[in-house]
This record gives structure tokens, sequence and C-alpha cells, in this order.
């Protein structure tokens, strides 16, 4: 379970998360959602200990995380984020080789190579495995960056806006695979995601945020609601039930 | 490029180089060496052999690690202010103690290197314009900053024609006695090839870096201390070769990718291949003289640079 407790943290004089605490529950996926400039990202970094927290406390099963090992921290909570896109001229299966780097410290094992190839297998990556990241479509690289995270087989996988930049297709193959990662192997997965309606569809628990504080948060079919939606984002959205899943209408 | 042709040139190379040169020694000699062409070869031509299959596999190895450690393909002891911090350090070493041992002025003119180095690292963290060719022309205004400072001290203390010395590389100096100091690097290279999967891995940037638990400070810190030390024993034997830690490691980049484990020995093997070869061209072109190793280095590495760069616009 990851725990936050009266966490902030300021750029300047703004608070960009402001005395955030809560708890995210293990097993499930749970979406971060709100507007731009909520302080979403920035949570998620905190949480994966990427950027310093001002005050309060993280914990992860039990553990706070400023006072963990890098190295051990890497085998319970991996994170991707849009910006850990970078022109590197590495193949696919170099790539998710990294993802074994807290457990071989770059000398892999046969064991790590079988985590290797089932993540390749898991994004289905076989036939373009040996292809340079350069030479691969933007869809392609986020489901190599993926593979390369479930190499790492943490217990929490945390993604910053993983379907930025993705057509429609590969958005909601990227989500299925999430599904699958919780529901077969276990995993605690966190994400930000700017689409309500892959939030709606897709994850257990939904907490909304908006201006550093946390504004609403609890199982998905609480959240994705007219009223507590506007209450986010300040606009009239309808829900409709199709197949029954909630449907946020709000393009017009 | 396959490593095994590679070896078969380095070796044809090899050979051709130390049977190059004024004085007259064939390969069916080696039977029966004189005792002064046996002295040539001692003094002469082996060292000048090893000096250039080192600084041609250390120089370009620290190209490799300083392009992977800054994300940026452009980026080279020549283009970031190592050398010229380094230059600038031999001249502070020889005005304060004016009879420094080599040794002295290695020490300081590789901290002089390190914080050079340092520095660029840092302007390039404040840099918020990340254009791939901007970078290298900061790293070149850096470097001729330090240098103009380096030109003025000399000029008052008269020791421009010293410093000058360490401008153009210069392998017909390197004799028994005064280039040993070169093996320092071998050492230097082993660190790198043990460092050679973290230097990826802070390749990939800081975040995923800390995301796989990786150290990200300390491992770069370790690649600058590689850099600064190689390019300073470098320096201060054979002087400054330019683009050779640009040009080796972005071919081997091309047809071999950034992992670092695997480009590594082709990035050290192909450097050596081509500093041998400019050599031996430098000396048999204007027999019995010789073209500085600089120039040939430069002409051939220009027209290559040149060639990369209007390929790179081909398939991007």
């Amino acid at each position: 379970m990851v725990e936050v407790k009266n966490v902030s943290k300021q750029y300047g004089n703004k608070n960009v998360v402001d005395n955030v605490s809560l708890q995210i529950a293990k097993g499930k996926i749970t979406s971060f959602i709100g507007p731009n400039g909520a302080g979403k990202s920035t949570l998620l970094s905190m949480i994966s200990r990427l950027i310093s927290k001002d005050s309060g406390e993280i914990f992860i099963d039990g553990e706070e995380v400023s006072k963990c090992n890098s190295n051990e921290l890497a085998k319970k909570i991996s994170i991707l984020k849009q910006s850990n896109h970078i022109n590197i001229r590495l193949t696919i299966r170099e790539l998710v080789s990294f993802g074994r780097f807290p457990y071989s410290q770059g000398r892999l094992t046969k064991e790590d190579w079988r985590y290797v190839d089932e993540a390749i297998h898991y994004m289905e990556l076989e036939d373009i495995e040996d292809k340079f990241l350069d030479q691969l479509s933007g869809g392609q690289q986020q489901r190599a960056y993926i593979a390369m995270v479930i190499a790492q087989n943490t217990d929490y996988i945390l993604l910053d806006e993983p379907l930025n930049n993705l057509d429609m297709k590969h958005s909601v193959q990227i989500m299925k695979v999430l599904r699958r990662l919780t529901d077969e192997l276990g995993k605690t997965v966190i994400i930000v995601i700017h689409d309500i309606n892959f939030a709606s569809c897709y994850s257990d628990y939904i907490v909304a945020l908006k201006d550093g504080k946390v504004v609403q948060e609890g199982p998905t079919e609480e959240i994705i609601d007219s009223s507590v939606l506007k209450g986010i984002y300040e606009m009239d959205i309808n829900i409709e039930h199709i197949n029954e899943n909630r449907i946020a209408v709000y393009y017009a | 490029m396959k490593k095994r042709y590679l070896f078969i040139a380095f070796l044809i190379l090899s050979i051709t180089s130390l049977f190059v040169g004024v004085k007259d020694i064939t390969p069916l000699d080696l039977f029966h060496l004189s005792e002064d062409q046996l002295q040539i070869m001692m003094i002469s031509r082996l060292p000048r052999l090893v000096s250039l299959i080192i600084a041609g596999a250390s120089m370009s190895i620290c190209g490799l690690i300083m392009q992977q450690l800054s994300r940026n393909k452009f980026v080279s002891p020549t283009t970031a202010g190592t050398m010229d911090a380094a230059r600038l350090g031999i001249l502070v070493s020889l005005i304060l103690f004016s009879s420094a041992t080599m040794m002295e002025q290695m020490i300081i003119a590789s901290l002089f290197a390190l914080a050079g180095t340092f520095l660029f690292m840092k302007l390039l963290d404040r840099i918020k314009f990340k254009d791939a060719i901007f970078i290298p022309l900061v790293g070149l205004m850096f470097g001729n900053i330090i240098n103009s400072i380096t030109t003025f001290f000399a000029f008052k203390h008269d020791l421009i024609q010293s410093i000058s010395s360490w401008l153009h590389g210069d392998f017909s100096m390197v004799m028994t006695g005064r280039y040993e100091m070169i093996y320092i690097s071998i050492p230097l290279v082993i660190i790198s090839y043990l460092f050679a999967q973290k230097f990826t891995v802070a390749g990939m940037g800081e975040e995923l870096s800390t995301s796989l638990g990786l150290n990200y400070r300390f491992v770069v810190n370790i690649g600058l201390v590689i850099v600064a030390l190689s390019t300073t024993v470098v320096l201060l034997t054979v002087g400054t070769i330019p683009f050779l830690g640009l040009i080796v490691p972005n071919i081997v980049s091309i047809y071999h990718g950034d992992n670092l484990k695997k480009n590594l020995s082709h990035t050290a093997l192909l450097g050596a291949v081509f500093l041998l070869l400019c050599d031996i061209l430098g000396r048999i072109l204007i027999y019995p003289y010789e073209i500085p190793i600089g120039l040939t280095v430069g002409v051939i590495g220009s027209v290559i640079f040149l060639y990369l760069l209007m390929r790179r616009k081909a398939y991007a």
C-alpha cells in the first residue's frame, strides 16, 4: 500500500502540491485526474522519489521512501515519465534488458533474460525486438518502455500520461495491458491520465486533484458523476451509460 | 563493419607503422637487426606505435563517455572545453612551479580539465534551449574563453612557445623516456569497461536512472574523472588531437547503437585504427618530412564528419 501523509511541494511561492494525504490500494489501478497544473505529475514523481518533497511523509509498504536504499526501492517501484523518452540508439531488447538493472547491475543472468523475454512477449514486441528505438513509431516506443518497466518486475508501477501522443488503438492496447498486469500479476498501477473516459473504463479508483489539493477520491463509479466532475473541471459533463461503462460527454 | 575486419586492419596498420620512417627498416631485417636499427625500433618506432594505439583508443572512449553522459552526439573533449581547461592547467603549473615534473603537471592539468568539464556540464543543465548543434557551439565558445585566458597569461610570462607545443598533436616527438605517462590511460580504459553498463543507464537520463536505482551523480562524476584524466595524459604526451573523440563514437553508434557494453571495444579499436591510418599517411605523403597528425586527422575527420551530418539528415 502507498500512503501519502501531509505532503507538500513548493516551486517558488506556489504550492504545487499542498498538504496532500491519501492511501492507494494494493493490486488496483488508481488514476490521478484533474486540470493542467493540478500537481498530479509532481505527486507521482514524489511517490517514486524522483523529486524530493518539502514536507510530509510517503510510505510504500510501511517504509518511508526517502529513507529507502534507492536500488532496493527500484525492485519495488518503477516509474515511467513522458520525459523519459530520450534519443538513445538501443534496440528494444537492449532497452528492456535494462529493466533488470536493479537486480543484475548490468550482468544479466539466465533468469534475468527470461524476464526480459517474457516482458517483450507481454507487450507483443517479438517481431521488432532487434530494431533500434529511433526506427520506431511513438506507439511502439511507448510499448518498449512499458516492456522495460514490466521486466523491472516491481509491485508498484507508476506511469505519467502513458497515452500521450498515442492513437486510439494503441491507447486501448496499453490500458488493457495495465488491466492484465493488475488482474493477472497482482501489480499496483498508478497513472496520471487526462482522458477521463479511459480513467472511467479501466481504473478501480480515481483521485482528483486541483490546485495541489485532493478534491475528490473514491471508487471510479463515485467520481465519474456529473456533479462531482463539475466540481473538478468547472464545466458541465453529462454521464452516459454505454455497455456498463460510464462515458463522459463533454465535447459540445 | 565487423570487429574481425577492424582487428585485421589494426594489425596491418600497426606493423606498417613500425616500418615507415626515414631510417630504412624492412620486416625482413627483423631477424638480423643491426645495433642502430634495434635502437630506432626500441627508442622511437615502438613507443610511437604504443602511444598511437593508446591515444586513439582512449580519446575515442572519452568522446563516447561524454556523448553518452551529456546525451549529445556532438560533445567531445575538444568541443566541451576539456582540452582547453587542461592546457590552462599546464600553464598554471608552469607558472607556479617553474620546474614542474611531468607528474605535477599532469595532476594540476587534470584538476583543471575536471573543473572545466564539470563547469560545462553545469552549463548544460542551465541551458533551456537544448538544440543538438547549439550545445557544442556553447562548448567551443566556452573553450575559447578559457583559451584566451591561457594565451593572456602565457604572453605575460613568456610561455607562449611552451603552450603552443601542446596545441598541435605530434607523434614524432614520442620517444622512450617521455611518453610513458600515456600508460596511465590503460587502467582508465579498464575502469570505463567496468562502468560501461552504468554509463549507458546514465545516458538514459537522471529520472530513468533513478527509477532503475542507479546513483546518477556518482556515475556521471566517475565518467567525468575518466575523461579529464585521459584527456590530460594524451595532451601532455602527444598534444591536442582534434575530432577523434567526436567522429569515432559517432561512426560506431550508427551501426552499433548506444549500448556501451557492446560498442566500447569497437570504439577503442576504430579509434586506434583511424589514428594509425592518419599517422602513416602523414608520414609518407611528404616523405621524408612529416605532416602533423592534427592536420591529417582534421582533414580526414572533417570530411567524415560532414558525411555523417548529411547522412543523419537523410534518415531522420
